[in-house]
Formats: structure tokens, C-alpha cells, sequence
């Protein structure tokens, strides 16, 4: 098959990121595609928290001496760093979280806490990842509101002709909606979506897990009211997230957790809160994580936002073709087009994790399972598939081992 | 690193102009700093023109903020209400006219942010805290 030209030098890309020099195994390269699950770090990241361990770490917002003064100013820097990245119109709307989930449980317990109740809905979808489905049933055990989810596609995308008619009834508060699948790879239409929603005065939060890392995100022209995405996903750390929010909406919303740094002022009798973002960042944050998460949107930056989707789609396309030449596999999703860097399948006669586990065998690293999506692999009656997933140092080889590779599992596990 | 602790403003911290809360105020409000504790109310009496005739502190914290407040208070005596507020953080930064690092700004401005919030809400002051 003829190569697709790449629009940067991968090469160079990979020799910043020090886990893929390493043998697999000993002795077999690491072919690293589980990328959705999470990301391997460049140098920058790493060498950058390290540095900041070395030199200037104490706890931020209540020091006065140097170090202190630097860990905050670096802190607050990095957060800046996002805003300017999902283009945000104020740091103040940038949340410091543990990751995706803890954004959305957050909008959860305080958004959801104060306005939900009988009578109302959540929408959520069929594609939904388990932290966008069970924090509103935990939710609504307690609220008595209906959660209801948006059906899809025999070709992997929402139905937008049942979603508008979920929305007509007029009790839908909130629509709650993956960005891009972490399946399906389905990227939604959330700008129409959000329009969508607010013409029947719901309000709107996206999953931004899979998108944030892959493609450019600009929150404004989204219209989106919340936003919750995951540091370690997008060559940041572990333990970092953000949680994004229309400022007017997170000044109404009560504090998620109490203690220090998120009040003005506490007496016995009672506590007033602090100003945003600090209102809902309850305790000492994830110091040396945030600023790793902003080193991580400068390593991004520097390559450019539009260049690393545009070799993802290249990659995909490239995968679902490569992909569709091995017999008895099928691909779960839309076509590439529509699509982010995934590739969720089965091979007939074979169990997802025994395709991982011999891929791994050759140095392949994939995710097999339900891929915290129970419901959609409900849907699609299947109970497991594997998913190989890119990134922006993925390379058309490691596509064309994947697919070789199968064809040897399926010898090995197929008589 | 410049001297924090510079004369004018330990004299401002030390002997704080226009202490003391004033009694039947035109405005009075109180804020913190969420940060370190600080604490500071404004009281003014206003006349029927608008401008300010008298300025009255209270509350504790640290010299930077209490100068500040001093020093503030200086300049808001005979100033109008208007004008008042449209002032910037950057009169309050010049007053105590040394550089501060991150946290220690917020002990600088906790005095226009009492006037600030006070005349015009808490959405005006972090407008002009955001300014960079
Ligand atoms: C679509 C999607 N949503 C949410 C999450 C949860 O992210 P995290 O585990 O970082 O909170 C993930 C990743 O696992 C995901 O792929």
C-alpha cells in the first residue's frame, strides 16, 4: 500500500519521548497504541517536573518566602497556559482537577446538587464513558431527576433527529455528551449540539478527554458550558485535569469540597468562599502536576494543534484501511473522516484479550475490554473489543506491524 | 532583592493614616485576603458632590496591606466617589513601589479591592486584578 505523506518528521517527535526508545520485553521495540487510555510524556514534561522538585517546590498561595512565591507563580502560569489553549476568555474559568472524571462529578455534586430535581432530565448518550453516566445516577438516586440517553447510529454517530426530539419536552436541564469517542472515535457535533440545548434552556457539558489532546478545542466558539478533560492524556502527568466553566454559571454554583484555600473567610458559626477558581480547589492542589500539564500545552503548542489532527487523520485512515484487509475483523465506528485517532474491533473466533495479550507478545501494546463503555458494547453485542489508539508519535509502520501482527495472532489463536 | 520593608513603608504600616472606623458612613465595606487572613474595612463619608471627605480603616494584616491602606486613603481624601472608581491596581502598586511577587500582591491590593467591591461589586474587582 502506497505511504500517505506525514506533515511533520515523526522521527524527531519520538526522540523526546524517552519510554519509546525502550525494548519491549527485552528485545522487541515497543509498539505503544493505547493512547486513549493514557499518553507517554516528552522530556519536557518530565524533565520540567523534575527540575521544579529540584529547585522550587513548597506549597502554593500561602507562602511569602521565594520558593513559595515561585511554586505560585508557576502554578498560576500553567493555568494561564490553559486558558489560552482552549481559548478561554479568563483563567478564572480554569478549574485545577484530578482528571476528566473529578470534572464531571464536580459539576455533578454542586451544579447538578442545587439544580436538579423531580421532574427534570439529564441527557446523556449511548456512547458515554462510565464517569458521564454513573455520577448522574448516583445523582439521581438522591434528586428523584430522569437521567435519559441520546440513541446512535447503526454507523457509530448520536441520532440528532432523536436528540432534538428528547430535547422538545422542555425538562431537559442538562445534556451531558462525549467530544470524541474513546470507541468509536465518533467526533459529535457539539457546536450544534450546545446551540441545540440552549434554545430549550438546558445547559451543556462535553467530555473532552479524547478531543483536547488531538485536535484544536475552543470552548467559546463551542458554546459549551462546562468542559472537563484529563492532563495524562495529552502528555501530561497523572493527577491533573481541568474542568472548564462559563464563569457567570461557576459563580452561582455552591463549592464542591470544603477546606483550605477555597474560603475568604471561616469562623465557627460559618465560611464565606473565595474567588474563582479557588472556590472549588479545596486543599493543596497537584503542585508539580499542573505544571507539568502546562509544559505538556507548550510541547503541543510548539508542534501545533491543526498539524498533530491533521496526522491523525491520516493515521486513522490509513489503520481502517490497513485494517480492513485483514479477513474476519471488523472496525466498530464511522468511517475515518468522522473520526478521531482510534480503532475499536473484534476478529471473529477470537476474545479481545487473548488478541491483546499475543499482540503484546510481539510488542504491541493495545487496550482490550469494555473501555469503561459497558452500555455502547451492550449495543454493539459484543462484550469486549480491543482498540489500538494514536497519537501524534505514532508512525505509518507501527500501523503496518499492527496489521501484519494480527494475521499471526490470528493464526495462533484460530484453528 | 528591593527593600519590602523600606521606611515610608513601615512608617505607613506603623502609624496607619486615617485609622479608625468612621461613624455614619456613606460607604462601608469590608473584605479579605482569602490567602494569609488579612482583613480590612473602609468607611467614607461622602458629600452632596460626590466627594470624599473622610476615610476610616479598620482591621489587621501584615504592612504591606495596611500601608497600602494608609497610603490609599491619603489619595482618596478629597478625591470624588467617580473618580474613585476608576481606579487601577496600578496606584496602589506604585505607592508601595517595589516589586511583589504573586502572593504578595494581593496583600497590596486588598485595600482598593474593600473600595472596589464595595462601590462596584465583586465582578469589577476581578477585572482589574486580571489586568496583566
Ligand atoms: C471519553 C473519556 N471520558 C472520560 C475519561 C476518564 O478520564 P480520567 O480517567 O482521566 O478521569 C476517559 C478516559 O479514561 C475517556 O476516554
Amino acid at each position: 500500500m502506497n505511504k500517505p505523506t506525514l506533515p511533520y518528521d515523526v522521527e524527531a517527535i519520538r526522540a523526546d519521548f524517552p519510554i519509546l526508545q525502550q525494548a519491549h520485553h527485552d528485545d522487541v521495540p515497543l509498539v505503544f497504541l493505547d493512547n486513549a487510555a493514557s499518553s507517554q510524556k516528552p522530556n519536557l514534561v518530565i524533565d520540567g517536573m523534575t527540575n521544579y522538585y529540584r529547585t522550587s517546590h513548597a506549597n502554593v498561595h500561602r507562602g511569602i518566602y521565594q520558593l513559595s512565591e515561585q511554586a505560585t507563580q508557576l502554578y498560576e502560569d500553567a493555568r494561564k497556559k490553559v486558558r489560552d489553549f482552549i481559548h478561554a476568555s479568563s483563567h478564572r474559568e480554569i478549574i485545577y482537577t484530578r482528571g476528566t472524571t473529578e470534572g464531571i462529578n464536580l459539576v455533578a455534586m454542586t451544579w447538578g446538587r442545587k439544580n436538579l430535581g423531580v421532574g427534570d432530565v439529564v441527557l446523556s448518550t449511548a456512547m458515554a464513558h462510565h464517569s458521564n453516566i454513573v455520577p448522574w445516577q448516583i445523582l439521581a438516586e438522591e434528586k428523584g431527576f430522569m437521567l435519559k440517553f441520546v440513541p446512535i447510529l447503526d454507523n457509530g454517530t448520536l441520532d440528532m433527529e432523536a436528540y432534538r426530539q428528547l430535547l422538545e419536552d422542555n425538562s431537559v436541564k442538562l445534556v451531558t455528551v462525549v467530544h470524541s469517542s474513546n470507541v468509536l472515535g465518533t467526533i459529535n457535533p457539539i457546536k450544534e449540539m450546545a446551540h441545540l440545548a440552549h434554545e430549550q434552556g438546558a445547559l451543556i457539558l462535553i467530555d473532552g478527554a479524547q478531543s483536547v489532546p488531538h485536535m484544536p478545542v475552543n470552548v467559546q466558539d463551542l458554546d459549551c458550558d462546562f468542559f472537563a478533560f484529563s492532563g495524562h492524556k495529552m502528555l501530561g502527568p497523572t493527577g491533573i485535569g481541568i474542568l472548564y466553566g462559563k464563569r457567570d454559571i461557576l459563580d452561582d454554583m455552591p463549592p464542591y469540597m470544603g477546606g483550605g484555600d477555597m474560603i475568604a473567610r471561616v469562623t465557627l458559626e460559618g465560611s464565606t468562599w473565595n474567588d474563582l477558581p479557588y472556590k472549588f480547589e479545596a486543599g493543596t492542589p497537584s503542585i508539580a502536576p499542573a505544571i507539568g500539564l502546562g509544559l505538556a500545552v507548550d510541547y503541543l503548542s510548539s508542534i501545533g494543534m491543526d498539524k498533530i489532527h491533521q496526522h491523525e487523520q491520516i493515521m486513522t485512515e490509513y489503520a481502517l484501511d490497513r485494517l480492513a484487509e485483514v479477513a474476519g475483523l471488523t472496525v466498530y465506528g464511522p468511517p475515518s473522516t468522522q473520526k478521531g485517532a482510534v480503532a475499536a474491533f473484534t476478529i471473529n473466533g477470537a476474545h479481545a484479550h487473548d488478541v491483546a495479550q499475543v499482540l503484546d507478545s510481539y510488542g504491541i501494546a493495545v487496550r482490550a475490554g469494555h473501555h469503561c463503555a459497558m452500555p455502547l458494547h451492550q449495543l454493539l453485542n459484543v462484550n469486549a473489543t480491543a482498540r489500538a489508539s494514536f497519537y501524534l508519535y505514532n508512525t505509518l509502520e507501527e500501523i503496518d506491524m499492527l496489521a501484519e501482527t494480527l494475521e499471526k495472532v490470528k493464526d495462533k489463536l484460530i484453528f | 532583592m528591593e527593600d519590602m520593608y523600606r521606611e515610608m513603608i513601615l512608617d505607613h504600616a506603623k502609624n496607619g493614616h486615617n485609622w479608625g472606623l468612621l461613624e455614619n458612613p456613606d460607604f462601608d465595606h469590608a473584605e479579605d485576603n482569602p490567602l494569609c487572613g488579612d482583613h480590612l474595612q473602609l468607611t467614607l463619608t461622602i458629600d452632596a458632590d460626590g466627594i470624599i471627605r473622610k476615610v476610616g480603616w479598620d482591621g489587621d494584616g501584615c504592612a504591606i496591606s495596611q500601608a497600602s491602606a494608609s497610603m490609599l486613603g491619603d489619595e482618596l481624601v478629597g478625591m470624588s466617589m467617580d473618580e474613585a472608581r476608576k481606579l487601577d491596581k496600578q496606584i496602589v502598586l506604585d505607592m508601595i513601589g517595589i516589586p511583589l511577587t504573586i502572593n504578595r500582591v494581593k496583600c497590596a491590593t486588598l485595600s482598593l479591592k474593600t473600595l472596589i467591591v464595595g462601590a462596584l461589586g465583586q465582578k469589577q474587582w476581578e477585572k482589574i486584578e486580571d489586568e496583566e
